[in-house]
């Protein structure tokens, strides 16, 4: 090799941690044998998501390169920015299918609560690592004070399924910043205690979707036709599944999103319990080598976040799986790296960026 | 780890040594909750895929498949020359599915801009939006001509929830002319969704919308719709046909061949000019109908598709009532059409010898009540003969009396006179032959003598149908020997053209006496050569017997006359005429009702003079000379 192009090659690679990569790059061809078939061979649909993948794996490799301790200071202001876009939401923002998501820039439109699910750990992560020697039960309230408010904004839009990520983000970092058992178990009970009042806060929409969990087919024709379309599609596929491309479900339009949050459906119908489970594994590894460097990460802050990224991926995967298989209510979850669409790409990626530089700048940060 | 502000380093060192582990329990404890979760997952793909496996399988299968039923084609109906009466044509229509669309108005408004929909149209649609069983597709346009399917197929996908679909629409061509007989089909309602079903036919009747709501359309119901086919098709979640699997072709219903003389139809009922009234005419040989006319009629088209509000409100609320089927449930009183029988009845039962005569001072006193005869001053000296030819009232008043009101009714019924025919349209009315019982049924009163009296001109509770008088002088003409009255000659196998007639069913055998027949039978000559309807067959080159009658609307009170002019049109005088033709060997019998138009003689006979010109002779009537027609012969 060129020497010019061997010193290209580490450059680019010095910061890339290969396992995690690979893993990263066999899901994304997943996604796109699956895009094929989900889209019916849209040609648009293909290039654009391929297109989405270039952007979010440029991403990843900006985030590799950006050492911890600079993500550490720009932590905070992040977050309160980020705080900022969404109070600007609830003020000023446009009404897209009865939600109030999107924020017009003039020059495009952006979705602040998608900017969140990494600036909320992140900002976690921070305030832990600089209480971390006196870390006290006050210090846990602080922490989800920090949590709820962008939470609770989120959750009234409304987006549930954002608003579950980031609950499911910052409570790992709780989790694993040392909240004690006995404060978890109190949580659990209370939350508990709290369901019905948190059941009559709820939109009719979103209680509709937990009712239909239980019973679908009460409602097969509302409510309950994306789960029952779904779990007939995943179902049909038996072992080995109808083969690419020869799923009747997906071909015939039965499943409804099919290139976004249904995705699982047509995967599962096209290749059966033998591509479902080849899938799980995947994301386990993912998941593992996330967890290995979370184990190995220098400091509270790294560690933290790291773990707090591995886990909300992990959530990503299980509350998408469980939707579509029928054991959780749908909420708007995508299946990561595999979903079509930008953002969610884009924001999982950034994050494996920050697991490689995390693992990368071990070394650095300890001497 | 900074480490530079820390004081004692070892136990700095030890605290994040704690840390660490306590940190890593905590990972352990997450990475035992991903593998449980993912566990779970698994088992949840297992029990899906491998479990439920088969279950699901079929469910996506019977998504996928769609069974759709092929409706056959209606038979056609045709009468006893092959003209056609009503048959399928094949149009595009632009249809609707109310349920897919949130604003119909401005879907339509928008539509209208493509295609042209007219006032009519939207008011149809509107209609058959409040009948309809809210599921499926209406038409708001039917006949799309070439240009419109195209205009709109440039500019389907604005208009989700509606398509252009090519349909078989039923059509009458003879407009107006069989609406009462043939009838029509109009859109299967919720009424006849519950009768398909209790009979076990819901099936068959699958992607049909249309049924036979009058008519023969509905009395042959279902000969004519035909077995519904069956087609596999893969949809897709719209319901959209991706592909045919396998296809069962449906069977088109058979066709009907009438007895009916579409020309004689018309003749018949171009006839009555702008006169209210109905028309039978019978093969007194077989009961076969050749002729059943009620005017006004109306365009039975109209209802096809579903009627538009403002036609369904103008046909409702005419005076003229044309959706009345005047033929089958006008009921009249025959007026002197019902002497011929009063005769047969007097001979059979010994009151009369035919040359036995009365004094017709042109009254006859009862009870200290004059019934007077429609001639003033009287028929003079009147024997049975002259009774019929001239249509003594007197005769008859005398002669009812004689026979008093059982033996009448007795007789009667014998005729068919206050009983259904069994004609092979449904809804027929039974009229009214009065008895001493039926009174006591009908009002719960007594009988009382001086009522029989007017019975024996065909007046007082005397009601009976065209079809009725129609039926009563076909079994003269035949004598004495009825069949059931059928529209319908036989049934055609649409493939195999294989006929099933409909049996010429004897009704009645009533033994009569050959010279009683021949004495009435005779007068009834008389009438049209020398008597009331003398002035309307005559140089008839045939030999015809008939009888003219007048239906009193209005009583007349003691004393006063009865003056025409004076009248109101609706209440003067129906105008009727009974005959049969060639006299020597009947071939067609017939009963007229002109409603309103006074002396039987003056309407009705002409009227049937042109009906039996036409069938015995294939002469059509001269164009019509309007006029005023002074034959003011007597009833």
């Amino acid at each position: 090799m060129h020497p010019t192009v061997r010193r290209l090659w580490i450059y680019l690679t010095r910061n890339i941690d290969g396992t995690l990569f690979g893993i990263v790059l066999a899901l994304l061809a997943v996604g796109l044998v699956v895009l094929v078939s989900a889209s019916n061979l849209n040609t648009a649909r293909i290039t654009g998501q391929l297109a989405n993948m270039l952007v979010a794996l440029g991403v990843l490799w900006l985030f590799a390169n950006i050492p911890p301790h600079y993500l550490m200071r720009l932590a905070l202001p992040l977050y309160l920015f980020g705080l900022l876009l969404l109070v600007a939401v609830a003020l000023y923002g446009d009404v897209v299918h009865g939600a109030r998501r999107w924020l017009d820039l003039g020059v495009t439109r952006i979705q602040p609560s998608e900017f969140m699910k990494i600036a909320v750990p992140l900002a976690l992560a921070w305030y832990f690592d600089r209480y971390e020697k006196t870390l006290r039960l006050g210090n846990f309230a602080v922490a989800v004070v920090m949590l709820v408010i962008p939470v609770a904004l989120i959750a009234r839009q409304p987006d549930l399924g954002t608003a579950v990520l980031i609950t499911a983000a910052g409570f790992f970092v709780l989790f694993l910043a040392g909240l004690s058992w006995r404060i978890i178990t109190g949580l659990a009970i209370a939350g508990a205690a709290a369901l019905p009042f948190v059941w009559s806060a709820l939109r009719d929409y979103q209680r509709q979707r937990i009712l239909t969990l239980i019973d679908p087919t009460q409602d097969p024709l509302g409510t309950g036709y994306h789960t029952i379309q779904s779990m007939i599609a995943v179902g049909s596929g038996g072992w080995f599944g109808k083969g690419w491309l020869n799923g009747s479900q997906t071909h015939l339009d039965f499943i409804p999103e099919r290139t976004t949050d249904f995705v699982f459906a047509v995967y599962g119908e096209e290749f059966g319990l033998f591509g479902c489970l080849a899938l799980l594994g995947l994301y386990l590894a993912a998941i593992s080598r996330g967890m290995l460097i979370t184990a190995n990460a220098p400091t509270m802050f790294a560690r933290l976040l790291a773990g707090a990224i591995t886990l909300t991926f992990f959530t990503y995967a299980f509350v998408n799986m469980g939707m579509v298989t029928g054991i959780l209510p749908v909420v708007g979850v995508p299946l990561p790296l595999i979903s079509y669409g930008g953002t969610a790409l884009t924001s999982i990626c950034l994050g494996f960026g920050i697991l490689m530089s995390i693992n990368s700048h071990r070394k650095l940060v300890q001497t | 780890m900074s480490s530079e502000l820390s004081i004692n380093p070892g136990v700095e060192l030890r605290n994040a040594e704690l840390e660490l582990h306590h940190f890593q329990v905590r990972l352990a404890v997450a990475a035992g909750f991903v593998l449980f979760v993912f566990l779970l997952l698994a088992g949840r793909f297992f029990y899906l895929q491998v479990v439920r496996h088969g279950e699901l399988y079929t469910l996506a299968e019977a998504n996928r498949i769609s069974i759709v039923p092929v409706v056959p084609n209606r038979g056609i109906i045709v009468d006893r020359n092959g003209v056609m009466l009503a048959h399928n044509y094949s149009a595009y229509t632009l249809e609707v599915q109310p349920d897919r669309i949130e604003n119909l108005e401005s879907l339509i408004d928008e539509l209208a801009t493509v295609v042209e929909i007219t006032a009519r149209d939207r008011r149809r649609f509107r209609r058959l939006l409040e009948e309809s069983k809210s599921i499926g597709s209406l038409p708001v346009r039917t006949r799309l001509s070439d240009e419109e399917i195209a205009r709109f197929a440039a500019v389907r996908y604005r208009f989700p929830g509606v398509e252009i679909n090519a349909r078989l629409f039923r059509q009458y061509p003879q407009g107006e002319l069989f609406s009462h007989v043939v009838g029509h089909i109009g859109r299967i309602n919720l009424r006849e969704v519950e009768q398909l079903e209790s009979e076990g036919l819901t099936a068959n009747y699958r992607g049909t919308d249309y049924i036979g709501k009058t008519g023969l359309e509905q009395n042959y119901e279902r000969f004519l719709h035909g077995t519904t086919g069956v087609e596999e098709v893969e949809v897709d979640s719209g319901g959209r046909p991706v592909r045919t699997l396998s296809r069962t072709p449906p069977v088109s219903g058979n066709n009907l061949v009438l007895n009916l003389d579409a020309r004689l139809q018309e003749v018949a009922y171009n006839a009555f000019g702008d006169r209210r009234g109905a028309l039978v005419a019978i093969d007194p040989a077989t009961g076969g109908v050749l002729a059943f006319v009620s005017r006004p009629g109306f365009d039975p088209n109209l209802f096809v598709d579903g009627i538009d509000s403002l036609n369904w409100n103008e046909l409702n609320n005419s005076p003229d009532k044309p959706l009345v089927n005047r033929a089958l449930n006008g009921t009249y009183p025959p007026g002197s059409t019902f002497k011929p029988y009063m005769a047969l009845a007097a001979l059979t039962y010994g009151k009369r010898t035919p040359q036995q005569t009365i004094n017709d001072p042109g009254y006859f006193m009862f009870g200290g009540h004059q019934f007077r005869d429609s001639r003033p001053g009287g028929n003079g000296i009147v024997d049975m003969y002259k009774s019929l030819v001239k249509s003594s009232d007197t005769y008859y008043y005398m002669l009812a009396n004689d026979l008093g009101i059982d033996a009448i009714a007795k007789f009667m019924a014998q005729f068919g006179f206050g009983d259904r025919t069994g004609i092979d349209i449904s809804g027929e009315s039974a009229g009214v032959l009065p008895s001493q019982e039926w009174k006591m049924r009908r009002f719960n009163q007594k009988w009382f003598a001086g009522e029989t009296i007017s019975i024996g001109i065909g007046q007082g509770y005397n009601a009976y149908t065209p079809l009725q008088l129609a039926q009563a002088i076909a079994m003269l003409a035949n004598d004495g020997v009825s069949y059931r009255p059928h529209i319908v000659d036989y049934i055609e196998d649409f493939r195999s053209r294989a006929r099933t007639s409909l049996e010429s069913r004897r009704l009645r055998e009533l033994k009569l006496k050959r010279e009683h027949l021949a004495v009435v039978k005779e007068a009834l000559i008389g009438v049209n050569k020398e008597g009331t309807a003398a002035r309307s067959f005559a140089g008839a080159a045939y030999v015809s017997a008939g009888k003219t009658g007048t239906a009193q609307v209005i009583g007349v009170k003691q004393g006063e006359k009865y003056v025409e002019s004076r009248v109101q049109e609706e209440l003067r005088d129906h105008s009727l005429f009974i005959a049969y033709a060639p006299a020597e060997n009947p071939r067609i019998a017939l009963a007229v009702v002109v409603e309103n138009a006074g002396f039987g003689a003056r309407a009705a006979a002409p009227l049937a003079r042109k009906v039996l010109d036409y069938y015995l002779l294939g002469k059509l009537p001269a164009p019509e000379k309007r006029g005023k027609d002074n034959d003011a012969s007597n009833s």
